[in-house]
């Protein structure tokens, strides 16, 4: 436990040091590495990856690449495993962070990049999961659909692709505000 | 003859190519029965219903389950790779499936080995790979909504997640976003962009705006946009141009909508029972 709180210092921010990736298998690894790190203090960021290392519909994480030793051995501590680390020059992209909330009186939806979640207000029973084009979007709205919002299983852990990951941001938000 | 590319949200369904029909709320595809509730089902049963209202042959289809992990997605990729250029379609739809560049271009490349080149509609995941790997003109048409519209007008997005804000802007016009598609060569031949209004554009411009009715619950249900490929790609199929077909579809998918009398948790397949009803009233006279 004392450990874990030493972690937290501020030298984790480091603006003026060289980045590194952290590249997955998948965007459900991504995201299990992104709780891992963020639950031990490290200050990451989910971005996409530069153009030379894409493959399709992926994510990164970028982290202070002098902190490589140390991060490697948290993700192995919750048997995570990168299948690259690399150092990064060129600009990441940054993900969508434009939310839309849209009422419909009796419901609610939210809308985080081409993801959407409605959400019935008084039962808050997730009536409809609708845009996207990544093949876990049909999955996840079977999964989701007429479940409880606090019941339904999360996108974060059954689904894998970064529509899966916007429809996360949704949910998140749909929690927060529902 | 119509061909459907896509996938079957279900981790073991095995590869399958063949004749998909439709019977109440299921596909039936092979000895298997699918619910239609969103995704390429839905926009297969749709087509279904404007290919028997057209009297056209069911659409030929190349399914796969996948939940996610691309894995189905590889297996069809090579599917196709491997057995497309053997195959005579009239037009092939092409939607939901995990984007992998590297493939993708190899089943491009399989395409142009047709002997006759089908018109070619992607939507879903398969829109989202060939702007990934630069080769939406390859395509005749492409079905985006307008958030999708903006990702293909940002021309440094690998994905919708990408889309810069100030493009993705709640304020942007459509028909700038669409100048900007077709100026950064990411943009297919036609575009029919699906929202609160329809539009149908090419380089020139937009070709027709349709806005009613006017059905504002759509928006939240999962699966109008899928059915709106399938009745497109259904008419296309059935040899009505491009552009008519998109305009007609698009205002078929609309009534349909407003025949269901929808709430926020009304499901796809309530709107796809109405396509019948909305065809003839397009069409009927």
């Amino acid at each position: 436990m004392f450990k874990l709180f030493t972690k937290k210092k501020p030298e984790h921010n480091s603006e003026n040091q060289g980045r590194g990736i952290l590249v997955f298998e998948n965007t459900t690894e991504v995201i299990r590495a992104e709780n891992a790190l963020k639950a031990r203090g490290w200050e990451i960021r989910v971005m996409g990856p530069p153009p030379n290392i894409r493959s399709g519909c992926d994510l990164v994480i970028e982290f202070p690449l002098i902190e490589e030793l140390s991060i490697r051995r948290s993700l192995t501590e919750v048997n995570i495993e990168p299948i690259q680390i690399v150092p990064v020059n060129s600009v990441l992209l940054e993900p969508v962070s434009l939310l839309h909330e849209k009422d419909y009186g009796k419901y609610l939806m939210v809308r985080a990049a081409n993801m959407k979640i409605t959400v019935e207000r008084d039962t808050k029973l997730i009536v409809n999961v609708s845009g996207g084009g990544c093949p876990d979007v049909p999955y996840l709205a079977g999964q989701m659909v007429n479940k409880h919002l606090h019941n339904a299983p999360q996108p974060r852990d059954v689904g894998y692709t970064l529509c899966a990951y916007a429809l996360q941001i949704a949910y998140d938000r749909m929690v927060e505000i529902c | 003859m119509l061909g459907i590319v896509g996938t079957i949200p279900e981790a073991n369904f095995p590869l399958f190519s063949g004749r998909v029909s439709l019977e109440g709320n299921d596909i039936l595809i092979g000895n298997e029965r699918i619910n239609v509730n969103r995704g390429t089902p839905a926009m297969i049963a749709a087509a279904i219903e404007t290919l028997k209202y057209m009297d056209k042959p069911e659409p030929y289809c190349y399914l796969v389950g996948d939940i996610g992990d691309g894995e189905g997605s590889m297996h069809l990729y090579r599917h196709l790779i491997d057995n497309i250029a053997d195959t005579s379609f009239h037009s092939l739809a092409f939607h939901y499936f995990q984007p992998i560049v590297s493939l993708f271009k190899k089943v491009t490349a399989a395409i142009e080995e047709m002997p006759n080149r089908p018109i070619l509609i992607a939507d879903a995941g398969f829109m989202y790979v060939a702007k990934m790997g630069g080769d939406a003109p390859f395509f005749d048409l492409f079905t985006p909504d307008a958030g999708e519209l903006a990702y293909l007008a940002d021309e440094n997005a690998p994905h919708p997640f990408y889309t810069r804000g100030f493009i993705l802007h709640e304020e942007n016009l459509v028909l700038d976003l669409i100048k900007r598609a077709y100026q950064h060569n990411n943009a297919s031949s036609y575009l029919l962009v699906k929202g609160a209004k329809d539009y149908v554009a090419d380089k020139n411009g937009v070709i027709s705006v349709i806005d009613d009715p006017i059905v504002e619950t759509l928006e939240p249900i999962g699966g109008t946009g899928d059915t709106l490929t399938g009745i497109v790609s259904a008419l296309i199929a059935s040899g009505i141009e491009i552009k008519t077909a998109s305009a007609n579809a698009a205002l078929v998918n609309r009534l349909a909508g407003f025949y269901a009398e929808p709430t926020p948790a009304t499901q796809i397949n309530e709107i796809i029972k109405q396509i019948p009803r909305a065809l003839h009233e397009v069409f009927g006279n």
